[in-house]
């Protein structure tokens, strides 16, 4: 059904058709319309059956899911930014026990300095935490994909993570198609977990394990991951025949024909990118873009198929390996090893800059005159950086950085904490 | 369930893992002997059949009890109990009462008229025992039991030696004496009462007998050469206690009667004599500490008003006063004259000074051997030299006490059963003691011991009712249950229950336990928490 | 109830606290004399010689296991518990367990609550434990949060005064004066420091929760009956349970047992419960003891009474913290004797 809905709101009705049996959550911006949103079905009586918990931490917020998992419970948590550090341990700790949890991250920046926007640094963060990640890149594949999410992780018994942009994503309101009930139940079956607390028969979960073991451990979680590189298309098939509309998949490719550039990222940067990959090609440009939506699993084959004929990629991305470089370049240059492109990253769109269709195409034509460095800061204030460098230059104790650019952009005046 | 490899489990797999081998020393289950048993002039296995009282099997308890001692409800009263003093529990609170709970076994016995039945089949011997009092009987029920043919003689016109004329009927009613000796002439042993015997060796030759036991006691007063007037009256406490039971009339005793002496026998006449209506004083020549009395005769006499003239020697005596001297306790400890003289007014003087044994008839025997002290030396096995002649009791070197001669008896009749035999009585070796350092005392809760009732004092002093009565049921079985069962495995599932590694196995009721070694880690809770101390942790060999 | 616990009388003494008191009716008699209890902990587990957390738990889940016929799950933070039952390959758990981190077994407990709720089974009840670092210090947050929300959750603290599974380091249940290896016995305040730590069961009545309890392994019946008790309430409940720790403590392995009960009569350990807060009862100090009798035998104490020079003021001061107690909690009262 369609609607003009708030991106949060549409999500909280796709996890409240799932039907989840336990949610529980602690407060951040930007994922609180989410869980605001199901509080107040499972306290109106729309969603029946299932335990809400307002909790105090998010890391007990995720280790309530792993009760409830681990019981049998299907299971969904928020989070965002903070709050996925916060909860970190239980993250990999859900992984590790191979909890079929779903959840969805509001992807924030984070701090110090403290900021609420969007970024894609929480995720990356948890990058190697053994959740299947999965980035939204409009609001509808949100929807659609919490939907894939369970099915998913309760088929792998894996936990996953559905990563929407904050605020681009959460805050828009947009028309969206709400699937029905009957839809969502056909595509989900009941959660039949593969290990589950009954005093009926009971077994230990969680046991210690040395190193006699540990690698099997890991390898299995590994192998599991890679399944998950096949199940994910069969799903989004599945949805798209079921649906009616395509969601999800490992990637996505956008008019990739004879494009020598190619332009990677991830989330709902993609939508201006493919504005100005029209724009470019309108103007005879040849290139074209990938939207990579299954982050954990990489999928290292499809990258490569889908970038084998150009000649240049540049990854866009919203975090920032410091001391390194951009995150995804690097996994997408593992996937390209083979071959003699040089990949260059964009770092945009850090703690909610905005990322202009006009800095973009400036930064792509300088990519396909083979003129880009490497590592490219989007609209990178070189003015503030250098002031800045050259003050702390001059004297050891040259104040806060952050509120010295402030100054200098004349941004406040004076201090004001 | 497809469970994930590693990281989850099934139950019960650690018992794969045998932990016994991290053991350096180990749990045993011992039995050690409670210091009541230890005590026991005869030899009961009291927490043995305290254990059957504690559940209310007052028939078993019993049956446990005449295993080794024929005559409980004597013993429940006419015992000195030397148990309760080493009893465990008397570090704790109050020892356990064990005579009240043996009195009451005995006496539910005789109301139910209980009899043993369990005799082993005869042997075809003959064994002659002479005197009746509680060493003869004794030996003549073991002996009986053990199959043997059984002719018991006393000199006397009735059965009980020194528990008839030596204890008082207000500490032994003769309706419990005699329905003790009636139970043992049931099973079989021919009494024959005024039968004096001066020839053993003839006896026992003319009426076929394998073996003989003697045992009559020590009834010839010592005496002491007090200046006194010819019409003086001077009696002495065995004659007079045994008039009390053979006269028609009670003893002439006067109006004020001096009991010299300081031992239990003094105690009994001055009681006796009070009880008759005399004024009753006792003489003693060293301090009350000092007496060889009971402390509990000695404050019961008092109760019942005899007057105690401590540290005192009769040195003269006329026809209605007597003098005495003053003594005091000299450096060595020994009473010392001071020549310091007292006047009191008296008629009767009974001494009560001790008895000593009539050996003329054993002394004329083959190898009898009389000892300096005027007894009959006897070996290990109670045999006197004269071979399948035993004698036990008052008669040879030991403490004199009923409990003692009761112990003789049996000590004498298993011996001589294995004599008849032709093999030597190998008592079985006795377990090391349970002392009170080896109990673990705070599982036993405070339960201070029951009372029993004490006769009114007027009627103390006035009649020869029993002073103390029995317990009923439910104070006997309470009595039962304060036992500690020290060294003894009471099945109280401590061991079970605490082993932090489930390594003892319960075998069921009345079955106790078993460790599992394969898992035993050989921390040593069991032991430290076994409340009766009846687990031993032993190095592990290596 | 199975044959074979209810035992005819055969012998027991009067008024014993063995384990077996068959004095009592049947039903009232310890989950632990009985050959058909559940050994929620099995044996072959790895705790050392003489662990008491490895006997406190087993009662406590074998008594909750009684109470609820077996429909329990446990929750278990990291901590010894954890690692002496579960080291693959091998579990000693005879019930539904989960372990997940160190800091959140009442939060994933409060998980395992909600999912049975969902699932419409309610009778299946849920325990959280861990040691007293994994209660009092980091899970000391979800601990909260599960009080404070009153999930239908027993948490049970085995106590044992000290992070023993990392090598006996200080927690915020350390006493006074301990040595532990992040608390040496050097200097002019060995070992650690007086006026620190926190107590839990008081913060937990705080919460004004249904039930609060303190217990010890020295007096199973009172901790069965607790445990009984808590399984029969709905709602946060919470159990603190003394447990000592031969090795961190340095004490004998056969002491275990003993020194719970020393900690109980010194006054040092107060027993009692809670209903919503206020104290509603209290265990009275049977035979009471200094201090002295205590700390002696543990080798973490050992610095109080050096050769010739007992230090005199700091056992003064732990003397004052079991006097205080035992005004407090009002322990030295006539009915003693239990
Ligand atoms: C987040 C985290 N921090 C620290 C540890 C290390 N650690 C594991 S067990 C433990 C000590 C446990 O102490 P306690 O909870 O008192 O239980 P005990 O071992 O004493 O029974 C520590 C510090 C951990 N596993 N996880
Ligand atoms: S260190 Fe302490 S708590 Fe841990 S297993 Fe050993 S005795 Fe038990
Ligand atoms: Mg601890």
């Amino acid at each position: 059904m369609l609607k003009q809905i708030e991106g949060s709101q549409a999500m909280a009705e796709a996890i409240g058709l799932c039907r989840p049996e336990v949610i529980c959550a602690y407060p951040i911006t930007p994922q609180t319309h989410i869980v605001e949103g199901l509080g107040a079905m499972v306290k109106d009586g729309r969603l029946k059956g299932c335990e809400y918990l307002n909790v105090e931490s998010e890391f007990a917020a995720l280790s309530v899911a792993i009760g409830s998992s681990a019981a049998g419970a299907r299971t969904y948590t928020a989070t965002a930014s903070q709050g996925l550090l916060f909860m970190l341990e239980a993250v990999y700790n859900a992984s590790g026990l191979g909890l079929p949890i779903v959840m969805t991250l509001g992807n924030r920046a984070i701090g110090a300095p403290i900021n609420i926007w969007n970024d894609h640094s929480d995720a990356m963060a948890a990058r190697d935490a053994g959740w299947i990640m999965l980035f939204a890149e409009s609001n509808q594949e949100a929807v659609d994909l919490h939907i894939q999410a369970f099915r998913l992780a309760e088929e792998l018994s894996v936990p996953v993570m559905v990563c929407v942009d904050g605020f681009i994503l959460t805050h828009a309101v947009e028309r969206l198609d709400i699937p029905s009930q009957e839809q969502v139940d056909a595509f989900l079956p009941p959660f039949e977990p593969v290990q589950v607390l009954d005093p009926a028969d009971p077994i230990s979960i969680g046991a210690m394990v040395g190193p006699e073991a540990f690698t099997e451990v890991r390898y299995l979680a590994h192998h599991k991951q890679m399944t998950a590189l096949d199940r994910i298309p069969e799903l989004a098939a599945d949805f798209a025949a079921a649906f009616g509309r395509e969601a999800g998949g490992l990637l996505k490719s956008y008019r990739l024909d004879d494009a020598e550039t190619v332009v990677l990222a991830m989330g709902s940067v993609m939508g201006t990118i493919k504005d100005v990959i029209d724009d470019m090609r309108a103007d005879g440009a040849r290139i074209g873009g990938v939207s990579l939506c299954s982050f954990r699993p990489f999928p290292i084959g499809p990258v490569r198929e889908a970038l084998q004929n150009a000649k240049r990629v540049v990854v866009v991305e919203k975090d920032l390996a410091v001391g390194l470089g951009g995150v995804v370049a690097a996994n997408v240059r593992m996937a390209m090893r083979v071959f003699d492109v040089p990949v260059c990253t964009v770092i945009a769109g850090l703690g909610g800059r905005s990322i202009p269709k006009t800095s973009l195409r400036r930064t792509f034509e300088a990519a396909a005159r083979n003129e880009l460095e490497g590592l490219h800061f989007l609209d990178l204030n070189w003015d503030v950086v250098n002031r800045e460098l050259e003050r702390a230059g001059e004297k050891r104790r040259s104040g806060p950085v952050a509120e010295n650019i402030l100054k200098d952009l004349g941004l406040i005046m004076h201090k004001v904490m | 369930m497809n469970k994930p490899f590693a990281i989850t489990l099934d139950v019960g797999s650690s018992l794969a893992n045998l932990t016994g081998s991290w053991r350096t020393s180990k749990p045993v289950y011992v039995d050690r002997i409670p210091p009541c048993n230890m005590t026991c002039p005869a030899g009961e296995d009291i927490q043995g059949w305290l254990y059957h009282a504690e559940s209310g099997d007052y028939r078993a308890a019993w049956e446990h009890l005449m295993r080794e001692n024929p005559l409980p409800a004597i013993m429940g009263r006419a015992c000195y109990h030397t148990c309760e003093s080493a009893c465990n529990r008397g570090q704790l609170d109050t020892a356990v009462s064990i005579h009240a709970v043996e009195r009451f076994l005995g006496d539910l016995a005789i109301k139910e008229g209980w009899l043993i039945t369990d005799k082993a089949p005869p042997t075809g011997k003959k064994v002659l025992v002479i005197g009746a009092g509680p060493s003869g009987l004794s030996a003549s029920y073991h002996l009986a039991r053990l199959g043997h043919a059984v002719t018991l003689c006393d000199a006397g016109p009735l059965p009980g030696g020194m528990m008839r004329f030596g204890i008082p009927k207000y500490r032994l009613p003769r309706e419990v004496l005699d329905a003790e000796i009636g139970r043992i002439v049931a099973l079989g042993v021919e009494l024959k009462l005024n039968t004096k015997i001066d020839d053993i060796p003839k006896a026992m030759k003319d009426g076929g007998y394998d073996a003989c036991f003697a045992a009559v006691g020590a009834h010839l007063a010592k005496r002491v050469d007090i200046p006194a007037p010819d019409a003086a009256r001077i009696l002495d406490a065995v004659s007079v206690l045994r008039h009390m039971e053979t006269g028609e009339e009670p003893p002439m005793l006067g109006r004020r009667v001096i009991v010299y002496g300081g031992g239990n026998t003094a105690m009994d006449v001055a009681r006796t004599a009070k009880r008759l209506g005399a004024e009753a004083m006792v003489v003693y020549r060293r301090t009350r500490e000092q007496m060889p009395a009971h402390d509990f005769e000695v404050r019961e006499a008092e109760e019942e008003g005899v007057v105690m003239h401590w540290l005192r020697t009769v040195k003269q005596v006329d026809e209605a006063s007597f003098t005495v001297e003053k003594m005091t306790i000299g450096a060595d400890g020994w009473p010392q004259p001071t020549g310091e003289f007292e006047t009191i007014e008296a008629d009767t003087l009974v001494l009560a000074l001790g008895q000593e044994v009539d050996t003329t008839v054993l002394s004329k025997i083959d190898g009898v051997k009389v000892t300096r002290d005027g007894t009959i030396q006897v070996d290990q096995g109670m045999m006197t030299g004269y071979p399948g002649l035993f004698a036990g009791g008052d008669m040879v070197p030991s403490d004199r006490t009923v409990t003692v001669a009761v112990g003789h008896g049996k000590k004498a009749a298993r011996n001589i059963d294995s004599w008849l035999k032709g093999a030597s009585f190998a008592p079985t070796p006795r377990h090391g003691l349970a002392t009170f350092e080896r109990l673990n005392p705070w599982y036993y809760t405070d339960a201070p011991k029951t009372v029993q009732p004490t006769l009114d004092i007027l009627r103390r002093r006035t009649s020869f009712e029993e002073i103390h009565s029995g317990l009923d049921e439910t104070n006997a079985l309470f009595e039962a249950r304060r036992c500690l069962s020290c060294g003894n495995c009471f099945e109280c599932d401590n061991c079970f229950g605490v082993c932090p590694d489930n390594a003892v196995i319960k075998l069921g009721p009345g079955k106790r336990f078993d460790f599992n070694y394969d898992f035993c880690k050989g921390c040593g809770i069991c032991a430290a928490e076994c409340p009766c101390g009846a687990i031993d942790m032993v190095p592990e060999e290596k | 109830m199975p044959n074979e616990t209810v035992q005819p009388i055969k012998f027991y003494q009067t008024g014993t606290l063995t384990v077996g008191n068959r004095l009592l009716d049947p039903e009232k008699r310890t989950v632990q004399a009985s050959g058909e209890r559940t050994n929620a902990i099995t044996s072959g587990h790895r705790a050392c010689q003489g662990c008491g957390e490895a006997l406190g738990a087993r009662y406590a889940l074998d008594a909750a296991m009684r109470a609820t016929g077996n429909r329990v799950v446990a929750v278990n933070a990291t901590g010894c518990l954890e690692v002496f039952t579960t080291p693959y390959p091998e579990t000693a758990w005879q019930l539904p367990w989960l372990h997940s981190l160190f800091g959140n077994a009442a939060a994933v407990a409060s998980g395992v609550a909600a999912a049975m709720r969902a699932k419409g089974r309610p009778e299946v009840r849920v325990i959280a434990q861990g040691g007293d670092g994994g209660t009092t210090d980091i899970g000391f947050g979800c601990l909260s949060g599960m009080f404070e929300r009153n999930d239908d959750v027993l948490y049970i603290c085995y106590d044992n005064e000290a992070y023993m599974n990392t090598g006996v380091q200080r927690s915020s249940a350390t006493p006074p004066a301990a040595r532990t290896a992040t608390t040496p016995a050097v200097g002019d305040k060995p070992g650690n420091v007086f006026g620190t730590g926190k107590n839990l069961p008081l913060i937990a009545m705080a919460h004004g929760i249904p039930y609060v309890a303190t217990a010890s392994v020295a007096d199973l019946r009172d901790l069965e009956a607790k445990v009984q008790k808590a399984m029969t309430i709905r709602g946060a409940r919470y159990i603190h349970v003394f447990v000592p720790c031969p090795l961190g403590w340095g004490s004998a392995s056969q002491d275990t047992i003993k020194l719970a009960r020393l900690a109980i009569e010194s006054g040092l350990f107060p027993v009692f419960e809670a209903e919503y807060g206020e104290v509603v009862r209290s265990r009275a100090i049977r035979r009471k003891v200094p201090v002295e009798d205590y700390l002696k035998p543990q080798r973490r104490f050992a610095h109080l009474f050096k050769a010739g020079k007992p230090d005199v003021d700091r056992i003064a001061r732990l003397q004052a913290v079991a006097d205080a107690n035992i005004k407090r909690f009002n322990l030295l009262r006539p009915d003693g004797d239990a």
